[in-house]
């Protein structure tokens, strides 16, 4: 599979009167075409952040990316003048946020949102744009498009307007589809729906998704491959079933322990990983995981671990990753 | 705790003595019209003739997705909204019945923990004073250093320094504040916690610390817990009993072990499937049928049964006639005609 999106040594930090947040600190993954790729972890670990960097929407101030590269199609994203990224931006690489009621304009109706994208990137005539809209619609599962076009967002419900931010995502056939937490609001039935609906789609019209959630249920579900994140950085890289069934950082051990799971029967106490998040201005030249860590030793302290390979695929940033095998059972 | 005990533990538990009654409880809120002259055109059936009971020591979950009346049934209960009709009898009292005088009394007894641990707790108000201040009002612990020992005692149990009753809501995560939330639950002795979302706003490895602490906690004082929620998986870990509501209406109601391995409403199971299990293997080999369409409004649901236009198995009469709530297995209740 040929790689769409290569991101390297991405790292974007903000500048706060608190000191510097390292939101993003030396992310590297890729994505390949047509698949579907998850960027796991919980708040402030900078999923969202590393997903923004790669459309340069991180607001400056007090957000800079400060250095890495990020590769689509062969450019690099961070070297292109601001017209030339606005030709990328919902055309080749479109996003669906978490909240459709702040990202779609309230005063403009679903028509005209959805046309305007088409007629920019795509230099179509309204009539032609109104048709394909229409269109858009009815794959998303919105009946009665030329009615509904009329409509303000307003008139629509969470899952429906998230319909409609897919829709919009859809409307010049981009390449690659960054969902930030897409369902995090919505119920679980519509959760189900909107998920399945953009997995359907995406594999019929060949396009890559990325989701990035904390539920990794989700990801169990609809990721092909999992990027698992911890304060700024990649602690773990590998496919679902590598992540789920054989997790080399303890991190993602801790995750998987901590979640209460409705196919087992009660008898489990779950583990929780104790601690907190680390403070992103303070971090040290160790190991951010280490004050949480049961694994942690001396050297934790001294170095930061890199991310390496473990075998067939799968990457961890653990000094120990080799060990962790036979602990997994006994934790969970 | 091992296997055995929590099985054993979820075997006595339900059996004892009824704590809580609720009989057919309706909440009607009126939608109204017109800025000048308001008039009622209309009532938002968010609880619509709900009934169970709870037994002393018990977690009952209640589950259903956003507007299908959970929330408010936990708010009638507190006596925050006046029923429109229907009965809540708590320790064989009726709570309507009472003044508002002996309600104050009462209302050590009920507790509540909120979802938002950043919007529950006063910002201008440091932890000692938010825990200090319903032992005052009560005169629980009139006697100042005594209530100060009392506010460490308390943090301490819910897994905070005790030097935490001199800062502020803000100078804590979401994980401490919703301990915090939890303290002030404690701090009046009560008999029942109703916990309306009380760990979905916080990450995993943080909503798992709670959870393990509000298991501990009722374990420690004997606790009943009305468990409200939307994450069937949280639910199912931690309760003895789930009820399922859909638009107002309890649709489903048993032990949770059976409610999951054997849902038999059809919109439980379209609920249980739709939850994803955190394992690539186990989800490859799950169906997903997702029910179609969304909920609707209910200003104007649906007849007879509220579930009918989204249901799979539903007939003509479904149209017309409201289901029973039947037992069709020993504590396993269900409303439709159809199973």
């Amino acid at each position: 599979m040929a790689k769409l999106l290569e991101i390297e040594n991405l790292r974007t930090q903000f500048f706060t009167a608190d000191g510097v947040v390292r939101a993003v600190d030396d992310v590297t993954y890729d994505v390949n075409e047509g698949e579907t790729v998850a960027l796991v972890g919980e708040s402030g670990c900078g999923k969202s952040v590393s997903a923004l960097s790669i459309l340069r929407l991180i607001p400056w101030p007090p957000g800079r990316i400060v250095g890495g590269s990020i590769r689509f199609l062969g450019k690099d994203l961070l070297q292109l003048s601001d017209p030339e990224i606005r030709r990328v931006r919902g055309h080749q690489i479109a996003m669906v946020f978490q909240e459709p009621m702040t990202s779609l304009n309230p005063v403009l109706t679903i028509g005209l949102q959805l046309t305007e994208t088409m007629q920019y990137h795509l230099g179509m005539s309204n009539e032609q744009a109104e048709k394909r809209a229409v269109e858009l619609l009815r794959m998303v599962g919105i009946a009665d498009g030329e009615r509904r076009l009329q409509q303000y967002p307003h008139h629509f419900s969470g899952g429906m307007r998230q319909r409609v931010m897919i829709a919009l995502a859809l409307s010049c056939e981009p390449k690659l589809i960054i969902a930030d937490e897409p369902t995090t609001a919505l119920d679980v039935t519509i959760q189900a729906q909107i998920l399945q609906l953009m997995k359907d789609l995406s594999n019929r019209m060949g396009v890559a998704l990325m989701i990035i959630t904390h539920n990794l249920g989700v990801v169990a579900r609809y990721a092909d491959r999992v990027n698992v994140m911890y304060a700024g950085k990649i602690v773990e890289e590998g496919t679902a079933e590598q992540i789920y069934h054989s997790p080399k950082h303890p991190y993602t051990i801790g995750l998987l322990a901590s979640v209460p799971r409705m196919d087992q029967h009660r008898g489990r106490r779950l583990v929780p990983i104790e601690g907190q998040p680390p403070d992103l201005t303070k971090l040290d030249n160790g190991c951010a995981y280490r004050p949480r860590c049961r694994w942690a030793f001396d050297r934790c302290a001294q170095a930061i671990p890199p991310l390496e390979h473990v075998g067939d695929g799968q990457m961890s940033a653990c000094f120990r990753k080799h060990e962790l095998g036979d602990d997994v059972k006994a934790a969970s | 705790m091992s296997a055995q005990i929590r099985e054993s533990r979820d075997k006595s538990v339900g059996k004892g003595e009824t704590l809580l009654e609720v009989r057919n409880l309706k909440k009607y809120f009126a939608v109204t019209e017109g800025v000048v002259r308001r008039r009622a055109i209309g009532n938002v059936k968010a609880v619509d003739g709900v009934s169970f009971t709870i037994a002393r020591g018990e977690i009952l979950g209640l589950v259903g997705e956003s507007g299908c009346g959970k929330t408010t049934t936990g708010r009638c209960i507190l006596q925050l909204e006046t029923p429109t009709s229907g009965e809540i009898v708590f320790e064989g009292v009726n709570l309507e019945k009472l003044d508002q005088k002996a309600m104050v009394a009462w209302r050590q007894k009920i507790q509540v923990i909120f979802q938002d641990p950043y919007s529950s707790l006063n910002p201008r108000m440091k932890v000692g004073e938010i825990l200090g201040e319903p032992m005052r009002v009560h005169r629980v612990e009139p006697n100042a250093a005594k209530r100060r020992q009392r506010i460490a005692e308390l943090l301490t149990v819910c897994g905070l320094p005790a030097k935490f009753a001199d800062r502020y809501p803000h100078e804590m995560s979401g994980g401490q504040r919703q301990r915090v939330g939890i303290a002030r639950a404690l701090c009046l002795n009560p008999d029942f916690i109703i916990c309306d979302e009380a760990v979905s706003a916080l990450d995993v490895s943080i909503q798992a610390q709670v959870i393990n602490l509000l298991e501990d906690l009722r374990e420690e004082f004997n606790l009943t817990y009305l468990f409200i929620a939307h994450d069937l998986s949280v639910v199912h870990h931690l309760c003895n009993r789930v009820a399922v509501m859909y638009l107002g209406r309890m649709v489903e109601l048993a032990e949770s072990d059976e409610l999951f391995d054997n849902p038999m409403h059809p919109y439980t199971q379209a609920l249980l499937s739709a939850v994803p299990v955190p394992d690539p293997t186990v989800e490859a080999q799950r169906s997903h049928q997702v029910p179609k369409g969304e909920v609707p409004s209910p200003i104007n649901p649906p007849s007879g049964c509220v579930f009918h236009p989204r249901c799979p198995l539903a007939v003509d009469s479904c149209r017309a006639q409201v289901p029973e709530f039947r037992e069709l297995k020993p504590g396993h209740w269900v409303a439709c005609p159809r199973v």
